[in-house]
């Protein structure tokens, strides 16, 4: 469904991605492990064209999208949920839903935002406050909930877990699930192992910007020293 | 009480204008975050377009719609501008974008006067509403009534469409963040023409509903310009109820300062804006700015380093040309290597505060003229020869910066640069209407060096050896410790705060530094001419220091005398012709699309592209 070859991607002179190769398949879930400031965030605005890789190409379903713009990427089905919760803070729940709003997508699930507030209790509730107002864990929900809005087949969740509340986790990892059973296919960025562990079918190990492993939970169990040199356990 | 309430009145119609200009800025700039200096044009089209229309459509309904056909009119002209002259240079550094905007308001000067000609037009009355009512035994015009009902009407409907709607909702979600909104597949362009659209619409608008107030005129660019910004700034950017508020204020205060107060009424409206500042550094109902956060483009600065011993020997050879100017080139050659030294170093001052130190400052001709009327008010008063008149030309231009500076700094991004310009009006308007002093309008004459320095020859050695000592010395400051906490404190104020340096204080020496160096080239300024005039306190004096600035290059250590060099010459070649505001616009507009880092950044690329330069190295 997703598929990177040879990414590399610069801030100005600095190599911050370095041939990164991977792909996504359908229907599943797939966690990019690293530490702090490994470029996990850095591949994800690349797949979205938000940092335009010099090298390489991105391709979703069989089509190239690099140089892209990156609303175009977003029409054609990716979902993109910043690290930094990025909603729009004088807007009030439902209107920072309204920005992300699409028109329905064959194949996809079309969410409307009584489906979105069954997903999040707690944004219902809210619907009417301002997005400044709301928690850390709300504010991660809205983000999730309005890329949703645009029908996404493909949401790329960046670092889902960071800065929420242990119980915010787990019901994070509960929405991920209940995603890939929707048909979603999901990729997430972690720094959390078992995080990761909970929700994915397979992991994709950077460190300093270069692929360091790509395979299944169970293959990197089997190779714990690669675990213990990349994650921050 | 009856006046009183006629002249309540007559404020509340002027501001109808105001407000819809106002709005349309405060729109583009919190979407696009451009301070769009051709707005005031687009209200000059208005006016032009409306009167053309207003010849053509018959009666009431006819009137109307030429108000209403010459906003959609000018919201277009305004599509065609944000297409072909703001798409290309929507990536280039932060602010550079104005530049262009300033090339388009020549461009807009010289083709109103190709097609409607340089005479005032008077706006014809409104059909149906040609007379007046009595109120209080007071007469108020039929159509300030009109327009006192008309404005809260378009003032909700652009309430309505921002606040209920989802384009509303869109634009201010990307007035926030506008790469998460496209992020999230909203095609930003579109957006940006749409609002771009509806902004000069609504100046346009502005511009033909007070077609039957005032007319139509060449000069309505640059004079609403100001009010807008005072009203935005005042208002607070962005905030459309505060557009309004404000809009009301300045435009009642106007009318009774006219009547109470002639002799300041334009001192009056910048006191206003001041007062509000120091108590709301965001204006009455605007937020702080937090420019730059998600919204930063372009590559990271450069180091700057001393210049190398080739460029170095490249400016020395400049410096050996310069010189023989005298013994090869003519007396004209001369008094024009004078204007463009002196304007250098102008353009040096501000270049080092803008560049350095990050501080936009909208208005730095305050310090040019300050220590411009500093020196001929010392000849003309107190006889001061001219030696001592330069010395204290840059400690006044210094203290007035000290002053300003304090005020200025307690805001911070485009809030900043308003009340720089502010304050450049404010000396402006005290220069121009206190007449008795300053001569008003006529200027102070008969300001001649001293004799040793009467010759064009001596005085031209004289500005040589100032200005390229001013200018060395700007460029020693940044290569000092004093230059690398300015430039920490403009990268990362919180940091540099952390790391113990006084961010405030330091940007305040600069704005004090800048401003007096600034009067040096305004003292020599006087004695060059023998004269001053109002005109050189001007806007306009002021974005062509800011427009050199960044058409040199903001991102260089030389970008400032370089622009300013070649922006003077070519000036002064241009102006030989009748439409030479046309030629200088597209001029502008072309180098900003083509060379977005500036010419010397450009020039500093090509250097190193052939190896004349070694090219900067990889900094991991």
């Amino acid at each position: 469904m997703l598929e990177l070859s040879n990414v590399n991607a610069f801030y100005g002179k600095a190599h911050v991605l370095n041939d990164l190769s991977f792909e996504v398949g359908r229907g599943k879930v797939v966690a990019l492990l690293g530490r702090n400031g490994a470029g996990k965030t850095t591949t994800m605005k690349s797949i979205m064209q938000m940092v335009q890789p010099r090298g390489g190409s991105v391709s979703y379903q069989g089509q190239n999208i690099t140089g892209w713009a990156p609303h175009r990427v977003a029409k054609a089905g990716l979902g993109y949920v910043p690290e930094e919760r990025r909603i729009f803070t004088q807007l009030t729940v439902l209107e920072n839903l309204e920005v992300g709003r699409q028109p329905p997508r064959d194949g996809c699930v079309t969410w409307s935002e009584e489906m979105l507030f069954e997903l999040f209790p707690n944004l219902a509730e809210r619907r009417g406050n301002r997005g400044k107002a709301l928690s850390g864990g709300e504010q991660q929900m809205l983000t999730i909930a309005r890329t949703l809005m645009g029908n996404p087949a493909l949401v790329l969740l960046d670092e889902p877990s960071e800065g929420i509340a242990p119980v915010i986790v787990e019901q994070m990892a509960r929405v991920i699930l209940q995603l890939k059973q929707e048909g979603l296919t999901v990729l997430l960025s972690e720094q959390n192992l078992h995080f990761a562990q909970a929700v994915a079918d397979s992991v994709v190990i950077i460190e300093s910007g270069t692929q360091k492993f790509a395979g299944s939970l169970a293959a990197l169990q089997a190779q714990p020293e690669i675990r213990d040199a990349y994650l921050s356990v | 009480m009856g006046l009183f309430l006629a002249q309540l009145l007559t404020g509340l119609a002027n501001a109808g204008a105001l407000f819809m200009v106002a709005s349309g800025l405060s729109l583009i700039f919190g979407v696009t975050r451009i301070v769009n200096f051709a707005h005031g044009s687009f209200y000059m089209l208005g006016a032009y377009v409306g009167y053309t229309l207003m010849q053509v459509l018959p009666g009431m309904v006819g009137f109307w719609g030429a108000i209403l056909l010459a906003g959609i009119i000018v919201g277009l002209i305004g599509v065609i501008v944000e297409i072909c002259v703001l798409r290309p240079v929507y990536s280039a550094p932060e602010l550079f974008q104005l530049v262009a905007t300033f090339g388009v308001i020549l461009v807009i000067q010289d083709l109103t006067l190709m097609i409607w000609g340089a005479e005032d037009l008077l706006g014809p009355r409104a059909p149906g509403l040609k007379g007046v009512v009595r109120i209080l035994d007071e007469p108020v015009p039929q159509y300030d009534l009109a327009l006192i009902a008309i404005t809260p009407f378009v003032a909700f409907a652009l309430w309505y469409l921002i606040s209920k709607t989802r384009v509303g909702i869109l634009v201010r979600a990307a007035t926030q963040d506008r790469e998460m909104v496209g992020a999230l597949g909203v095609n930003q362009s579109w957006l940006f023409t749409g609002v771009f659209f509806l902004g000069c619409a609504l100046a346009g608008l502005g511009g033909a509903v007070q077609l039957p107030k005032g007319g139509a005129d060449l000069l309505m660019d640059f004079n609403i310009l100001t009010s807008v910004f005072v009203v935005v700034v005042i208002g607070g950017m962005g905030s459309l109820p505060g557009a309004y508020l404000a809009a009301v204020i300045i435009s009642v205060l106007n009318v009774f300062g006219v009547s109470y107060m002639p002799q300041s009424t334009l001192v009056l409206m910048f006191v206003v804006m001041v007062v509000v500042l120091i108590f709301r550094p965001f204006g009455l109902f605007g937020k702080e700015e937090v420019a730059g956060e998600h919204g930063q483009v372009g590559e990271p600065e450069r180091p700057i380093k001393p210049a190398g011993l080739r460029v170095r020997m490249l400016v020395l050879a400049g410096l050996v040309l310069l010189g023989l100017i005298p013994v090869l080139g003519s007396n004209f050659a001369e008094v024009l290597a004078t204007d463009i030294l002196i304007f250098c170093l102008f353009a040096a001052s501000l270049h080092f505060m803008l560049g350095q130190g990050g501080l936009v400052s909208f208005g730095h001709a305050a310090f040019f003229g300050g220590g411009a009327y500093v020196a001929a008010l010392l000849v003309t008063y107190a006889d001061t020869p001219m030696e001592l008149a330069m010395v204290l030309a840059p400690l006044g231009a210094g203290l007035a910066a000290v002053v300003i500076g304090w005020v200025c700094l307690r805001s911070t991004g485009v809030y900043f640069a308003m009340l720089t310009l502010a304050f450049a009006q404010l000396l402006w308007s005290l220069v121009f209407q206190w007449g008795d002093i300053t001569g008003g309008d006529d200027g102070l004459v008969n300001i001649w060096p001293s004799a040793w320095a009467s010759s064009n020859t001596v005085f031209f050695y004289l500005a040589l050896v100032i200005c390229v000592g001013g200018i060395l010395l700007l460029r020693h400051a940044a290569h000092s410790p004093f230059g690398y906490a300015l430039r920490a404190a403009r990268d990362s104020a919180r940091q540099a705060e952390a790391m113990g340096i006084h961010t405030k204080r330091i940007q305040w020496v600069a704005f004090a530094f800048a401003g007096a160096m600034a009067g040096i080239a305004g003292g020599l300024f006087v004695f060059s001419k023998g004269s001053v005039f109002p005109n050189e306190l001007e806007i306009a004096r002021s974005f062509d220091a800011l427009i050199v600035v960044f058409l040199g290059g903001v991102k260089t250590l030389s970008g400032g005398w370089v622009g300013g060099a070649s922006f003077e010459a070519v000036k002064d070649y241009l102006t030989r012709f009748e439409y030479w505001r046309l030629a200088l616009g597209l001029l502008i507009i072309g180098v900003v699309i083509l060379a977005p880092e500036g010419i010397v950044g450009s020039l500093r690329k090509l250097g190193e592209r052939i190896g004349f330069l070694n090219a900067a190295e990889d900094k991991r």
